[in-house]
């Protein structure tokens, strides 16, 4: 999995791309807490048009960051999911709990 | 949520999941395998049949790892486990789920310290992430809210969805059953199987599920597979089955009490076999 975070006007858009598992949940969670807990950023909005995968520990750091969200008055945003992990988070009940958008002009748009 | 399930768009595939080819197993000198071969397809639920010391339990053991096979190969994940050290088994067995005999849950930790348990030994994951996940699986199994619960406080259905929620904790790719429906009421006992049928369906898991209870392999089986005395007798699909006229497999699935006189031979032999003792 890469992460990559581009800023505008107080939205952090990351850009991630490859299977979000066991081994690199992690690190999307630790990126994820820092924007949101630490600086506190109005919008953060994950890009996961490139991401193959996800697995529950993927999803539950979604979540995680969802809940800092909501503590923190912050938007959490989704766009660009593929088949497989719009799967995954219905599945797990969670499609209508995110903010989820098709595209990236939607989730920035103010 | 494995790779394999993700991806998978139809019931089954035509991938193959595991192979095993030509597979022997012996306990010291008694050889309880004698050259099993088949396929299991990814997506696939597999109802392994027998009666008891059929050998389906031993196969069963062998193919999650925990007894290694004298002779023969098993396939799985594009290498043969059964010649693979146990460092390279441990990485194998992050990727299946195993439901044993009886639940198994550790009978002094909580539900969800139950199903937090491969995570919190194999995962580097934060504590907060592990409380999602187990929450997730309890829920996925319809254990919601039971995660403080002790293992002694629910029943024997509920410790069985306890025991598969802890199964799929590390999103297994293959999920392997032992007697899913071993001392269960018949009403419980088909709660397990549609929660068997719930996974398949959900996940596109590819399942092997060993059992003797006809109802329920009819019930969750695409294919089914008969081991009588360590030999496969038959192996195809439910329909395929129903309408075999393979002698063994009428008398398995008719319920037919073993003729008294069928194994004169084999009974003569047991009694008068020379003794040996295992290692000499």
């Amino acid at each position: 999995m890469q992460i990559a975070a581009r800023h505008l006007d107080k939205t952090t858009i990351f850009d991630i791309s490859g299977d979000i598992d066991l081994a690199t949940s992690p690190q999307l969670r630790k990126a994820l807490l820092r924007e949101l807990r630490e600086l506190k950023m109005p919008r953060v909005v994950l890009n996961l048009g490139a991401v193959r995968y996800i697995d529950s520990s993927g999803v539950a750091s979604l979540v995680e960051g969802l809940k800092a969200s909501r503590d923190v008055g912050s938007r959490l945003i989704l766009f660009g999911l593929n088949k497989t992990v719009r799967e995954v988070l219905q599945l797990s009940k969670l499609v209508r709990i995110f903010e989820i958008y098709e595209n990236e002009a939607q989730s920035v748009a103010p | 949520m494995g790779h394999s399930n993700s991806a998978a768009t139809a019931m089954t595939d035509t991938e193959s999941m595991i192979s095993l080819r030509n597979l022997r197993v012996s306990y010291g000198e008694r050889e309880i395998l004698h050259g099993i071969g088949f396929d299991v397809m990814r997506g696939e639920t597999l109802v392994i049949l027998g009666g008891s010391g059929s050998g389906k339990s031993t196969l069963l053991r062998t193919l999650v790892g925990l007894e290694r096979p004298s002779s023969g190969e098993i396939w799985l994940k594009g290498k043969n486990i059964a010649a693979i050290s146990s460092g390279e088994m441990d990485e194998i067995r992050k990727k299946i789920g195993m439901s044993f005999q009886g639940g198994a849950l550790f009978g002094s930790m909580t539900v969800g310290e139950n199903v937090a348990l491969p995570l919190r030994e194999h995962t580097k994951l934060e504590e907060s992430t592990i409380e999602i996940i187990l929450r997730l699986k309890l829920d996925q199994v319809g254990l919601s809210g039971y995660e403080n619960y002790m293992p002694s406080q629910l029943s024997g259905g509920m410790k069985k969805r306890a025991a598969v929620a802890r199964a799929l904790a590390m999103d297994p790719e293959i999920l392997f059953f032992d007697e899913p429906s071993a001392g269960l009421d018949p009403i419980i006992a088909a709660g397990v199987d549609q929660l068997i049928l719930e996974l398949k369906q959900a996940f596109h898991m590819t399942i092997i599920v060993v059992t003797h209870e006809l109802a329920s392999a009819f019930l969750i089986a695409d294919r089914m597979v008969l081991i009588d005395k360590g030999n496969v007798v038959a192996i195809g699909t439910t329909e395929a089955m129903r309408s075999s006229t393979h002698p063994r497999v009428r008398q398995f699935l008719d319920r037919i009490a073993e003729p008294a006189v069928s194994e004169e031979l084999d009974y003569l032999q047991m009694l008068t076999e020379e003794h040996r003792h295992p290692g000499r």
